[in-house]
């Protein structure tokens, strides 16, 4: 089928199989090779995207599924210029080690954080419970998202002085 | 309840790969996939359910390969007789076909090799096979599996099923355990834990036209790797080129080969196509290698006043059906089975034990986190026979530098086992563990436990634990530090920018990084034991020092300098302070040549001299001679109605020498004690008959976030006068105090012992119907 959507701000246009698997769309066909796959049968998260804004997992979802919905990965989150307050909280605050579940992690954040910009520890830990992590013991993690947290409050705080 | 306290100040600076994780730019060989590149998957029979097999034993009587290379896409399906070398893998024993043409031995045995154009055809091929294979008796118990008659796992093999029978001894535990005051006395079992990296095996493999095979592959030990492959595959070692880009999580699991042999041979059979081998989460907890199960039979004597003085340990090891590095996990397992602490009369008796089970190998904690739960449960109880304190205990029988340990090894680094022990004693969670007890929930009971561990480092006797470093001056007048030690997560490749960048004086900025590759790095021994930041950091201090001179003593010809005094490196340039004249490191690095710009060091780990007159028949790696320490504490809540443990507050305090990079440090503390919490709680790893019943991530349980506490993680800070600036390898340790810290706990919330890990929600149930509740004092 025709499919068009928007990956990490640019609209994509493509003909694929409406059964093709949403990762392998990404990875394979679109080079989005910082979306991970850790296990293909929902149970580790390293395929998370935001569909609509929303954290979903791309091993579960099908190509027919992306039809006209805005997609954002980890690298649409923000660039080694600019990165999002979540993925520079990640590396500052030690979140990361081998980083092969950090970009679907990383994603699970900013989704959090779109939603409750003020999240307590326990609503972290739920938000990030889909997201499996076998290096860190999630401290550093939780640790993280909150520092992002605040960044992001600070700097609504300061465009709202500026007002 | 204490706050957790705040991450420590200052702060560390970032990793240098941590950023570019987190932006998903970091590419792992799970990202590499070349033009033109075929697919390459393993026919694994054992492990097919319903009437068409599902064996862990069987004697391969054929392949039918028509149905699958009739399916489009599918251009070769290769068996046993296309291995062009021994067809035999292994790191230390070569016991493993990369494709068995005679017998399977495991569930997870490969048969035949499919190279396909896509996945989607490799998956077609790959259900199209078909195999006929006579089903023989399997032995699934190694105790079993050592007596008469037993099925053979490899048949007319010399020593049967024992794949290595073991002894360490010192003084007579034998006598002195009919003589002493107090005794205590256990059986303990630990079960296969799987290693549940994110990044499942995989690589990419091609033959170039001048007959060199090139990789790049999931790997902690690319060096070792070519001869694994090379001898496996009947190539030149040196003709085969490994690369190791940053892993998705290793724990041991990728020591030794997993896809390698097998791409390899899809390399060579692929007309000089590149091959791409993913193993699949199924496929990677079916032929991926696990954490050995053991059983362990204890006896541990005392004087009345606690001195230790006797122990007595049998170990019964599961190493599956090949040995992997079995041998040397339980040679690790025995050394360590004394726990921490100085006893004069020590017997140790272990048992390496084929069996038709999946291949146990290495892992974090590598025989260590076996051996834990058991002398720390026997250290608890002897505590309680002699209303002695458990902690007090511990410290007055902990070993110290300078003591002569349970192998007969005289202590000469550092051993602060007992300062890790004093900061537990004066820890808020510890101190006030009465109250935080009796504040229990109704329905629920509350426990405290510690635990002492230690865990030795590096490959121990017998086997150099070299690394070699290499580092460049760029033509940018930049530095580079070729790293020969994978970098698996736990961030040594980032320690050595920064060491480089500390030593030479320059921004991080100034320091790069080229991840191990055989044909650009130097051999430097696989990514483990402790001891890749250790051996190499070692060797890349020499490398440091040498470059100083070397551009101190090119920069003094330039300068017309006669010497090298007053010479200093300063961020990017040399300078003559008396005179102030200055050359910059990119005007040097333009009239040097490329070997001038290169420097090369090695280091080595000091062994035991003179080692005890034991443990002879050990082949490699007996005994060690540094060792890191750790006193860990556990806080749980026991569920009554469901038998539910849930840990609410943990403490490691690890003795890792001096700290490198703080948050590098709780990294290894947090994340060892994270998987350590798994092992004693939640991965119940299940087999029948070999098959196994947890083959994926929602039925094999790894922690999420919502099954751990906020561990803290605190540093007694020494020096190991050996180590790189004094640190000492802290990646292992963490993982070996949960279980016996939370099982301490669960004794004192239910009464129980479990001896029997994990301590799942059955498990505690069962044990809190036989103990009524429990009077609180």
């Amino acid at each position: 089928m025709k499919l068009s959507f928007i990956l990490n701000g640019a609209t994509v246009r493509l003909d694929a199989e409406p059964d093709r698997r949403a990762v392998d769309l990404l990875r394979e066909e679109l080079g989005a090779l910082d979306v991970k796959e850790g296990c293909g049968t929902g149970e580790c998260g390293a395929c998370s995207v935001l569909v609509d804004g929303v954290q979903k997992l791309s091993c579960l979802m099908l190509a027919a599924q992306l039809e006209g919905r805005t997609v954002v990965t980890a690298a649409g989150l923000g660039t080694a210029e600019k990165p999002h307050p979540v993925q520079r909280a990640f590396a500052e605050h030690g979140a990361v080690q081998c980083g092969f579940c950090t970009p679907g992690m990383a994603v699970a954040a900013a989704g959090l954080l779109a939603e409750n910009p003020a999240p307590a520890r326990e609503d972290i830990r739920r938000a990030v419970s889909g997201n499996l992590c076998r290096c860190t013991g999630y401290v550093k993690i939780i640790d993280a998202v909150e520092a992002a947290a605040r960044e992001l409050a600070a700097r609504k705080g300061k465009t709202e002085d500026a007002r | 309840m204490p706050k957790r306290h705040a991450p420590s100040l200052p702060p560390s600076p970032p990793r240098a790969d941590a950023l570019a994780k987190a932006l998903g730019a970091e590419r792992y060989a799970f990202d590499a996939r070349p033009e033109g590149c075929l697919w390459a998957g393993a026919f694994r029979p054992g492990a097919l359910f319903g009437p068409e097999g599902g064996m862990a034993h069987g004697r391969v009587r054929g392949v039918d390969t028509t149905a699958a290379l009739a399916v489009p896409g599918v251009l070769r399906v290769l068996t046993a007789a296309d291995v062009p070398g021994a067809n035999l893998q292994g790191i230390v024993h070569k016991d493993q076909p990369v494709l068995c043409g005679e017998v399977l031995r495991h569930a997870g045995d490969p048969v035949a090799l499919v190279l396909a154009e896509s996945p989607e055809a490799l998956r077609a091929g790959l259900a199209a096979l078909r195999a006929d294979i006579e089903p023989l008796p399997g032995v699934f118990d190694p105790e079993e599996a050592l007596k008469k008659g037993a099925p053979q796992v490899h048949a007319g093999r010399k020593g049967g099923n024992l794949l290595l029978g073991a002894v360490i001894e010192k003084g007579d535990a034998r006598a002195a355990l009919k003589s002493v005051p107090v005794l205590v006395r256990g059986e303990f079992s630990t079960p296969v834990q799987e290693h549940a990296f994110l990044e499942t095996p995989c690589g990419v493999a091609q033959l170039l036209p001048d007959g060199a095979l090139q990789m790049t592959v999931s790997t902690q030990s690319p060096f070792r790797d070519r001869f694994e492959i090379g001898h496996a595959l009947g190539l030149n070692p040196f003709k085969i080129r490994v690369r190791a880009p940053h892993l998705g999580g290793g724990f041991g699991g990728k020591d030794g080969a997993t896809v390698q042999c097998l791409l390899g041979l899809a390399a060579l059979k692929a007309g000089g196509r590149p091959v791409r081998m993913v193993w699949d989460r199924e496929e990677s907890i079916l032929a991926g290698y696990k954490r050995h199960a053991v059983r362990l039979r204890y006896a541990l004597g005392a004087e009345r006043d606690g001195t230790l003085v006797a122990l007595s340990c049998r170990v019964v090891f599961d190493t599956g059906a090949y040995a992997h590095l079995g041998s040397e996990v339980m040679e690790l397992s025995m050394e360590h089975a004394a726990g921490p602490y100085r006893i004069p009369h020590v017997r140790v008796v272990g048992r390496c034990v084929y069996t038709n089970n999946p291949i146990a190998g290495a892992f974090r904690g590598f025989g260590v986190a076996q051996v834990s739960p058991a002398f720390e449960s026997l250290m608890d109880e002897l505590a309680e026979k002699l209303g002695l304190d458990p902690l007090a205990l511990r410290r007055k029988n902990a070993l110290r530098h300078g003591d002569e340990n349970c192998s007969g090894v005289r202590l000469t680094g550092s051993a602060q086992l007992t300062d890790c022990l004093d900061a537990v004693a004066a820890h808020p969670l510890w101190t006030t563990r009465e109250a935080w007890r009796a504040g229990a929930p109704a329905f629920t009971r509350r426990g405290v436990g510690l635990a002492a561990v230690f865990n030795g480092m590096g490959y121990g006797r017998g086997l150099a634990d070299m690394a070699i470093a290499k580092l460049e001056l760029t033509e940018a007048g930049g530095f580079l530090v070729y790293n020969g030690v994978p970098d698996m997560g736990q961030g040594n490749s980032s320690a050595f920018a920064l060491l480089a960048s500390q030593e030479l004086n320059q921004p991080p900025s100034a320091i790069g990084l080229v991840q191990p590759d055989t044909e650009q790095c130097l051999p430097s021994g696989s990514s483990s034991a402790g001891r890749t930041t250790y051996t190499y950091g070692n060797a890349l201090l020499k490398a440091c020092a040498a470059m100083r001179v070397k551009l101190l003593s090119r920069a003094a010809m330039a300068l017309f300098c006669d010497n090298l005094e007053g010479m200093e490196l300063l961020p990017g340039m040399v300078r003559h302070r008396p005179t102030g004249k200055s050359l910059p490191l990119a005007a040097m690095a333009g009239f040097l040549s490329r070997d001038d710009r290169v420097c090369v060091a090695e280091a080595l780990m000091p062994v035991a001299q003179n080692p005890p007159d034991t443990g002879k028949s050990f082949f490699i790696g007996f005994p060690h001679l540094l060792f890191a320490y750790a006193a860990h504490l556990a806080r749980i809540e026991v569920d009554e109605l469901t038998g539910r443990v849930r840990v609410c507050d943990y403490l490691a305090v690890t003795d890792g020498g001096r700290v490198l990079h703080r948050q590098g440090f709780d990294q290894q503390a947090q994340g060892g004690v994270a998987q350590g919490l798994g092992y004693a709680l939640l991965e119940d790893f299940r087999l029948a008959e070999g098959r196994i019943l947890t083959g994926d991530l929602s039925t094999y349980l790894i922690p999420t976030a919502l099954d751990l506490p906020d561990i803290a993680s605190e540093a007694v800070e020494g020096c190991e006068e050996t180590g790189p600036h004094g640190l000492k390898g802290v990646g292992e340790v963490g993982l070996n105090g949960p279980a016996p810290a939370v099982g301490a706990a669960l004794y004192e919330a239910t009464g129980a012992r479990l001896r029997d890990l994990p301590f799942t929600p059955e498990r505690v149930l069962t044990a809190l119907r036989k103990k009524p509740r429990r009077r609180r004092t």
